[in-house]
């Protein structure tokens, strides 16, 4: 990837992110806060890098803690924001008609 | 070597579909409706990426690599299950700052096995560096105040000369490391730790009110310190998803920041605690307390109640017996509504996601715009553990902190109910004049105590 593709992926991405949140509804702010905080747990493909390629015990130690800490980011913030979205699925199916949304599991 | 070939070329073609899902999935988030597929579809994403990067070539240390995973992934796991919803935000900044953690993680191994070839991808490393740096030990400070763990907010006089300093220093080092001048370990790891002392210095002031938008800020850096570091290890997987993250999170920051009537730079630099304090003497009048018992008769005999809640219905848990509470009120014929503020509770839509784990359904539940013109005509208006946002002050008084922040029109009510735990100023430490109002009451107690003791006495009635 020359320099100047990954500028421009970098612009993409940029007016992206724009783009996705700019119309939504105040009551999905904090939900939606905490689904990009997990998508940033991305990083712990980069801190499993790091740590593959790490030679003496003080890059090994802090890789550890690199992949440690990114693993929590991306799971931790994968369980908060299911369970704040679920909350969300129940009362819409409520709103549905009672009984019709808890068929599905 | 054609093996690791075709590896890389399944290694790109899953950070491809990840990038893919990560968007579809957020796109999917912001709206109730898709919502909940949203999150299934990023986690599909960061699995496939995961389990992909097993492969990259020329990889060591797995005896190290599935462990700290596994920690790192059962703690978590385990944290994120267990803990109220009433303490998610600071759930999230935990999470967020780990991520953040990681990506200085990455720019520290990087920099000191001295992988990072060329001075852009030094700078970037610096930069991406710095910023993860600030963003771990920020979110840590924010997720003590939070918990409760830092009560204080620490000001004194020159902190933001030392703050600039700090930062001052630790792009001075980075710049000798970048520019390859003076790289080596000791410099480097001053370098970290200026920036990590720069976190710390940079949140202990803010007040406790504006820890959402710090939150949402430090969420967005994190995106952008990862977007970096993809930059330096050259993964297209994490440019993307970290700059995705980092411009989202710039615009809900922005959004939060705007909600309260303040600018960026205002919630950063401004000691808004100070200045409340000092304004607070200004309110006269007295606060009037009333009986459970009275304010179960005014309920049930209302044609129109507007609820107002606040952090105090979350602390108290209270959302619940809330809800019973209306729907006794609802069976009566009563017409019952909530209004949100935008920034009730400790971040926006924190509120709504209370009370839709209550069962509150979302036509009951109004905006602050939709709601304010309806106060007029209503006969109570019951606040619950709210506080700055239903200051009139914020209407009145120019040299009011909140001066100018859009409130809800409670005090144009017939009737205030307001129950509160203590007669203390609010999370602002600014004195709320609404309490002292004519038509105000205070109903002293715990939400959740209080709203089943007005079950009773609504039940009483009949």
């Amino acid at each position: 990837m020359t320099g100047m593709v990954a500028l421009y992926i970098f612009m993409l991405a940029a007016f992206t992110g724009y783009e996705v949140i700019s119309r939504v509804p105040v009551i999905l702010h904090t939900p939606l806060m905490s689904g990009s905080n997990f998508v940033h747990g991305i990083v712990l493909v980069g801190a499993m890098v790091a740590l593959g390629g790490a030679h003496t015990p003080l890059e090994k130690t802090i890789g550890f803690i690199g992949v440690l800490l990114a693993a929590g980011n991306a799971v931790g913030g994968y369980v908060v924001t299911e369970r704040m979205l679920e909350m969300f699925k129940s009362s819409g199916a409520r709103r549905g008609g009672g009984g019709g949304g808890q068929g599905k599991h | 070597m054609p093996s690791w070939l075709s590896a890389d070329l399944a290694i790109q073609a899953s950070y491809f579909v990840t990038a893919v899902l990560f968007i579809m999935g957020l796109k999917r988030m912001s709206s109730p409706v898709t919502a909940r597929s949203g999150i299934l579809w990023a986690g599909a994403g960061m699995a496939v990426a995961t389990l992909i990067t097993f492969l990259y070539p020329g990889m060591s240390n797995f005896a190290l690599i599935v462990p700290a995973m596994l920690i790192g992934a059962v703690l978590a796991w385990w944290s994120g299950k267990r803990v109220a919803m009433t303490n998610m935000p600071q759930m999230i900044a935990l999470y967020n700052g780990m991520g953040g953690g990681a990506a200085a993680a990455i720019a520290a191994v990087e920099l000191y096995r001295g992988a990072t070839a060329g001075y852009v991808t030094a700078a970037l490393a610096v930069g991406g560096g710095i910023i993860g740096a600030v963003s771990f030990s920020g979110s840590a400070i924010a997720f003590g105040k939070l918990q409760g763990l830092i009560t204080r907010s620490i000001r004194f006089s020159g902190q933001q000369f030392l703050n600039l300093l700090l930062l001052a220093a630790a792009l001075v080092l980075g710049t000798l490391v970048a520019s390859q001048v003076n790289a080596t370990p000791l410099v480097v790891t001053g370098f970290f730790v200026l920036a990590l002392l720069l976190g710390v210095t940079m949140t202990l002031p803010i007040g406790g009110a504006d820890m959402p938008v710090v939150i949402s800020l430090y969420n967005a850096l994190t995106g952008l310190a990862v977007g970096l570091e993809g930059f330096v290890l050259n993964n297209a997987a994490m440019i993307i998803a970290g700059t995705v993250v980092g411009s989202a999170g710039t615009l809900l920051t922005q959004l939060m920041a705007r909600a309260m009537n303040r600018s960026l730079g205002n919630v950063l630099f401004s000691g808004f605690g100070d200045t409340g304090a000092a304004a607070s003497g200004a309110v006269s009048g007295s606060l009037k307390p009333i009986e459970a018992a009275d304010v179960g008769v005014m309920l049930a005999f209302a044609n129109k109640v507007i609820v107002v809640p606040g952090y105090g219905m979350a602390v108290a848990q209270a959302q619940h017996k809330i809800w019973e509470l209306c729907q006794l009120l609802i069976d009566r014929g009563v017409h019952v509504r909530f209004a949100i503020h935008p920034v009730a509770g400790r971040m926006p839509g924190h509120m709504n996601v209370l009370l839709a784990e209550a069962g509150v359904p979302y036509d009951l539940i109004a905006d602050l715009d939709e709601i304010n013109a309806e106060f007029d005509t209503a006969d109570v208006a019951l606040i619950i553990g709210a506080n700055d946002v239903v200051n009139p002050v914020a209407r009145t008084d120019k040299s009011s902190p909140i001066y100018g922040m859009p409130i809800l029109n409670a005090d144009k009510a017939k009737n205030v109910i307001v129950i509160k735990r203590g007669s203390g100023a609010g999370f602002s430490g600014i004195e709320n004049a609404l309490f002292y109002l004519d038509n105000t009451r205070m109903l002293y107690g715990d939400a959740q105590k209080v709203a089943a003791e007005l079950i009773q006495a609504i039940k009483a009635v009949d």
